[in-house]
């Protein structure tokens, strides 16, 4: 029963990292950048969510929607006035301006907010589930996350896959230039991504801090990392790898901590994700290109 | 309908493009022939907006289209079919036929996807397949396709015939033929020079980056410097 319980945990968690790795997945897949400063989206939308509740005194669903509200414009701020006039610059350029970025909002929040972490209560108002007479229960946060993790990544798949916006991603994930000859803004659909990936930031970041309550500057930073590695070990670019990759890398995170050590755990889950890479150089579900002359 | 001015065009610092000027009337074909390197595709991808000249004027049906980026381009009905096909490989038939249209409102797509199935009826065989799983062949029927879907006024066409079997590229040939009938201006760019001056009006001759001879295709099939560099004898 104890097993079932970890490994519950361990969906829960991974549902988070998964939901944060689609944001990685998306903007690498089509804007060819990471964007380091996605992790600390999340903490923004953890206080924005905290924000509402407490000194707003708004309802736990608002809170939600007011965090992805201003995720969102901050996401299409952070890339007009950051990546996009770098649009032609060196790889190396853009990652280095994001780390930048990525200190820049945690600083701001260590002014606006200070480093004293606030103590965040779950925005989920359900009751545990007890299951077998009471020996195995579950929190309503974990089912919620759970659930949403679910609901995003059908939304996700129905958007890039049946609407026109969705096949405009895909075009210029796959060829930038042969999307632009067929018609396809690649500066609006570049800020489309960066609008649903920091939308679902927020939704992680409300997520996060209720299941894990503590709200610091740096909150963001960690599983910001984590989620990226997860991004990579399903395939990064690719959207059920991050949905893979986040599951399996929470479960791996749980697991770990419950059974080898608390300690190690972190160090487990990046020595799964090195072996996987020299095994499968592309993550799990990692793309290879088929061209034929 | 198009009209290109003294164009210059850099890649860094090499001059590629050197002071070229030509142009398409309404229901032409016109062709772009020259050797590897000469700047053809180069010319193309100016025209479409993917490089920017360096100085020069580009005018498409009396109005300047040379700081224009590609997708307002092609919503001008000029569309541009890149060399080596560039299809979506990861995407199937279907939605590879879907993005040629792209640039268009109000489409009916059903009519105009069955209108390129029976042109290409392999491709209604195929059209959940795959782009990247069909043969080379396959590929170029959909390139056309594709480039079909967005009914251009003009449409550029860079070396659609190459790496076809001789088969192919007659049917490739024909269909350009059929698309201009049907009053769809064609630039065409070509390595088989002898092939595409059989079916253009008039030829534009490129070396290194500037035009060097320009005429009637009947004329430059039967102009002695061309056939000893392009034309094999
Ligand atoms: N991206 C690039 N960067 C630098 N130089 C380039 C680039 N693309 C083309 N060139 C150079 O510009 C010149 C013209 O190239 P272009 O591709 O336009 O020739 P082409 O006539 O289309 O040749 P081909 O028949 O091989 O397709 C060549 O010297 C080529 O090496
Ligand atoms: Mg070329």
């Amino acid at each position: 029963m104890d097993f079932l319980s970890y490994f519950i945990s361990g969906i829960s968690l991974g549902s988070i990292y998964a939901i944060i790795a689609l944001g990685y997945t998306m903007v690498y897949g089509i804007a060819k950048m990471l964007n380091f400063a996605h992790g600390d989206v999340i903490m923004v939308g953890g206080y924005m969510s905290f924000m509402a509740t407490t000194n707003f005194g708004w309802p736990p669903l608002l809170s939600v929607l007011f965090a992805m509200v201003v995720c969102t414009v901050l996401g299409i701020l952070i890339e007009q006035l950051a990546y996009k006039p770098l649009r032609a610059a060196p790889s190396l350029a853009v990652l280095i301006t994001a780390i930048g970025v990525s200190y820049f909002l945690q600083n701001a929040a260590l002014l606006i907010w200070s480093a004293n972490p606030k103590s965040f209560s779950s925005i989920v108002p359900f009751d545990s589930l007890r299951l077998f007479g009471g020996k195995l229960i579950i929190s309503g946060t974990t089912i919620v996350t759970i659930i949403v993790c679910i609901v995003i990544i059908s939304a996700l798949n129905t958007i890039v896959n049946k609407t026109k916006v969705g096949k405009a991603m895909r075009a210029v994930s796959e060829d930038k230039d042969a999307a632009q000859l067929m018609g396809v803004s690649v500066n609006k659909t570049i800020s489309i991504t960066f609008a649903i990936g920091s939308a679902l930031a927020a939704i992680a970041g409300v997520l996060l801090c209720s299941a894990y309550p503590i709200l610091m500057p740096t909150t963001g930073a960690m599983p910001g990392i984590k989620a990226f590695t997860a991004a990579v070990f399903g395939g990064i670019g690719s959207i059920p790898g991050a949905f893979l990759g986040g599951i399996l890398l929470g479960i791996i995170e749980i697991l770990g901590k419950a059974y080898v050590s608390t300690q190690l755990s972190d160090a487990i889950v990046f020595a799964v994700l090195i072996i996987i890479l020299l095994v499968k150089p592309t993550g799990l579900l990692g793309k290879k290109v088929l061209v034929k002359v | 309908m198009l009209n290109v001015t003294g164009i210059q065009v850099f890649y860094d610092n090499i001059h590629a493009i050197k002071d070229v000027s030509f142009h398409v009337d309404e229901g032409e074909i016109v062709t772009l022939i020259g050797a590897n390197g000469a700047g053809k595709s180069t010319i193309l991808k100016t025209i479409s907006g993917l490089i920017r000249p360096a100085a020069g004027k580009i005018e498409f049906l009396g109005h300047s289209i040379v700081n224009l980026s590609p997708h307002k381009i092609v919503r001008k009905r000029l569309a541009h079919c890149p060399e080596g096909r560039r299809l979506f490989l990861q995407m199937n038939v279907r939605e590879n036929l879907q993005m040629g249209a792209y640039s268009r409102e109000d489409v009916d797509m059903e009519a105009e996807l069955a209108a390129v199935y029976e042109r290409f009826p392999i491709l209604d065989e195929r059209r959940n397949q795959r782009a990247g799983s069909l043969s080379g062949g396959e590929q170029q029927m959909l390139a056309m396709g594709r480039a079909m879907m967005a009914k251009p006024l003009l449409l550029m066409l860079d070396e659609p015939s190459m790496g076809l079997a001789p088969i192919l590229v007659e049917q490739i040939f024909d269909l350009i033929v059929e698309l201009n009938d049907a009053g769809t201006t064609i630039l065409l760019v070509e390595q088989n020079a002898e092939m595409a001056l059989s079916i253009a009006d008039r030829g534009y001759v490129l070396e290194t980056g500037s035009v060097v001879t320009t005429g009637n295709c009947a004329d430059l099939l039967n102009d002695e410097r061309l056939k000893k560099a392009y034309l094999g004898g």
